[in-house]
């Protein structure tokens, strides 16, 4: 109940600036209800995205030292793009920016995140708000097989009882964006395991976006889209990123260079995966300053 | 261009062209009618006799007349393939035999014992012994319903919970508890009859009632739903529950949205397996329920009987053309109402599989 109470006031606090940011920003109404709600949900979030500050980072599974000293920032409103050869920790890493990573029974971790200036590794903090702010994209698609088309984009509003009252927009909105809405608008009841395996993955992205987080971290999004769906899903990133955040793992340099304002590239010479250099997009893939960043961007190993 | 796109305006006739040719298929008759002849042979020319000797010389001859054609037609990769084949059809043969056999005696011999009366009386006026038409099996088939049902009610929130401590809360005690639970379904069904007997009957209730069969019951039934329904809960892969997890759920709302429905019909036959494992249980019964005569409602006063027991008194007691037949009759009820929960626990999961 007191809950409830404390989540009202905020609301009431945040909506004088939020309709300012509402005329100006581009983000559509339904979207935006949703972001107002996950205010009221998580408070200290902001309807807008947020940077995401990685401090020191180190990971290990076991005695396996697996990530080494990796210190990123994510400017807020940017796309950042992870890459490197496989198994150099960008996944591990990806997945240590929203705390999915101490799922693993192994799993260690040294170092800070910073959401908002506030580490999201400090005690006290609820893990669910977290992750409630930074959505995550999995490389292999996993709709509910218990769940429709719809109910599926829907989920994560009842998943953390986010009250929204125009679903029938957001549901569209959400499809649009995903690139998948001419596809399913007709057969939104039927079971997501009906739809083929890239249409999956678009429905998960599209069910990502529907708690309109402030960060979005997406794992090879694409590795398992046609050409026609990456397309689509790139320009969502685009316009996704004048008001989120967002990370992407991707192997396909191409695509990092068509989406991303910034690209990491990560190495592993054997021991832990480290963070080689970061740089504007542009610089990195056409003036990269270390020899191995040049020899992957250029195709010379990995 | 004969590579380019197809000038044929006829679509093709669909076809199978992967299943057997009429000529491999005659062949295949042929080797067991060949078998057949040869199976005969051997029955009159060695010391084998009698069916179960018919069957080896079948098998054998089966097996080598198989292995003869397979190496003609495509060799010995293909003759080892048919050799393991005539086994595993050998081994399931025998594996079935009993199972048709048990059946196909109750229900002969079962069907001349019933009659309608058999489910709307019982045997408080009549003996064992008495004309088949005098009595019935109201007071074992309530029993039964009553007892099952009420063990279902302990068992479901225990069970279920286990499953879910086990698969997804993964606390330090889920090694020594999967340990106990695995252990427990190997508990014979006396001693959970006799632990009642000792534990709540002697010390505090001192009647023998539905409740207490209900009991051993539950007693029987946790470790099965439990273990069946972690089974099913761990196939769930973990991509879902990450999934929940990174929409901001906390995990039990993962648990209850997720993972729960993705496996409810997991759990429906995790459940119907439990309530078939204790139906047909007579030890505890005799035990902690009284097994009463007449039809008893209720389930906290009075004697209780159940449909196993009716079973072993028709037997124990009597002795005549009667007797035997009642308990010809009480086995074949109580079969068909396992076959009938068997059929729906199926059902259910080969519907969902279908989806």
């Amino acid at each position: 109940m007191t809950d409830i109470n404390n989540s009202g006031r905020d609301e009431s606090v945040q909506t004088p600036g939020e309709s300012k940011e509402m005329k100006t920003s581009t983000t559509p109404h339904s979207l935006a209800d949703v972001a107002s709600a996950r205010v009221a949900k998580a408070p200290g979030s902001t309807t807008l995205g947020s940077g995401l500050e990685a401090r020191g980072v180190h990971a290990w599974f076991g005695s396996k030292h697996v990530l080494k000293d990796v210190t990123l920032d994510f400017a807020s409103g940017t796309v950042t793009a992870l890459i490197g050869p496989s198994g150099c920790g960008k996944s591990t890493f990806l997945r240590t920016l929203n705390r999915m990573h101490e799922f693993i029974p192994t799993a260690a971790l040294a170092g800070e995140v910073l959401l908002g200036g506030k580490d999201i590794y400090a005690s006290g903090t609820d893990v669910t708000k977290i992750r409630l702010r930074i959505g995550m994209v999995f490389q292999k698609p996993n709709p509910f097989p218990s769940m429709t088309i719809g109910q599926n984009v829907l989920s994560g509003l009842k998943l953390a009882q986010l009250k929204v009252s125009n679903t029938d927009d957001l549901l569209e909105e959400c499809l649009v964006r995903a690139g998948l809405w001419t596809e399913v608008k007709d057969r939104l009841g039927e079971h997501a395991s009906a739809l083929s395996g890239g249409q999956q993955q678009r429905l998960c992205i599209a069910r990502s976006l529907a708690v309109r987080p402030e960060v979005l971290l997406m794992d090879e999004p694409c590795s398992a889209l046609d050409p026609g769906s990456t397309f689509r899903i790139e320009q969502t990133i685009s316009e996704l990123s004048q008001t989120m955040t967002i990370v992407i793992v991707t192997h396909n340099m191409q695509q990092a260079a068509r989406v991303s304002d910034y690209s990491a590239f990560m190495l592993s010479d054997g021991g832990p995966g480290e963070l080689i250099e970061v740089a504007p997009t542009n610089e990195l893939f056409s003036r990269p300053r270390d020899k191995r960043t040049e020899d992957y961007v250029t195709g010379r190993f990995g | 261009m004969t590579s380019a796109i197809s000038q044929n305006p006829m679509t093709p006739k669909p076809g199978k062209p992967w299943e057997p040719t009429l000529k491999e298929r005659s062949q295949k008759i042929l080797n067991f009618f060949i078998s057949l002849g040869l199976s005969f042979v051997l029955l009159f020319t060695t010391g084998l006799n009698g069916k179960l000797g018919w069957f080896i010389a079948f098998f054998i001859s089966f097996t080598v007349v198989s292995f003869i054609a397979e190496f003609r037609r495509a060799g010995k990769p293909a003759a080892q393939d048919s050799l393991l084949t005539s086994v595993s059809r050998f081994a399931i043969t025998l594996a079935v035999i009993p199972i048709v056999s048990i059946l196909a005696t109750v229900a002969v011999k079962g069907w001349r014992g019933l009659h309608w009366g058999l489910f709307t009386q019982d045997m408080a006026q009549a003996t064992v012994n008495d004309p088949i038409q005098n009595g019935g099996m109201l007071a074992a088939i309530v029993g039964t319903l009553i007892m099952v049902s009420l063990a279902l009610v302990f068992t479901l929130p225990i069970s279920i919970l286990t499953a879910l401590y086990l698969t997804e809360i993964k606390g330090k005690f889920t090694r020594p508890i999967r340990f106990l639970v695995q252990a427990m379904s190997g508990v014979p069904s006396i001693v959970a009859g006799l632990f009642i007997l000792s534990s709540v009957i002697y010390p505090i209730t001192g009647e023998r009632t539905g409740l207490m069969g209900a009991l051993a019951l539950a007693i029987l039934m946790i470790p099965t739903v439990a273990r069946t329904a972690e089974e099913v809960l761990l196939l769930i892969p973990n991509d879902l529950r990450e999934a929940g997890l990174a929409l901001g759920a906390t995990q039990w709302r993962t648990v209850a949205m997720v993972v729960v429905p993705a496996v409810k019909s997991g759990l429906v036959t995790a459940i119907i397996l439990g309530v078939a494992r204790v139906i047909g249980e007579t030890a505890p019964i005799l035990l902690v329920s009284g097994g009463g005569e007449s039809t008893n409602f209720n389930p906290v006063s009075g004697p209780m009987g159940s449909i196993p027991y009716y079973v072993w008194k028709s037997f124990q007691l009597g002795g005549t053309e009667e007797s035997s037949q009642r308990t010809w009759a009480g086995l074949l009820v109580l079969i068909l109402w396992v076959l009938f929960l068997f059929t729906i626990a199926r059902y259910i999961s080969s519907r969902s599989q279908k989806r």
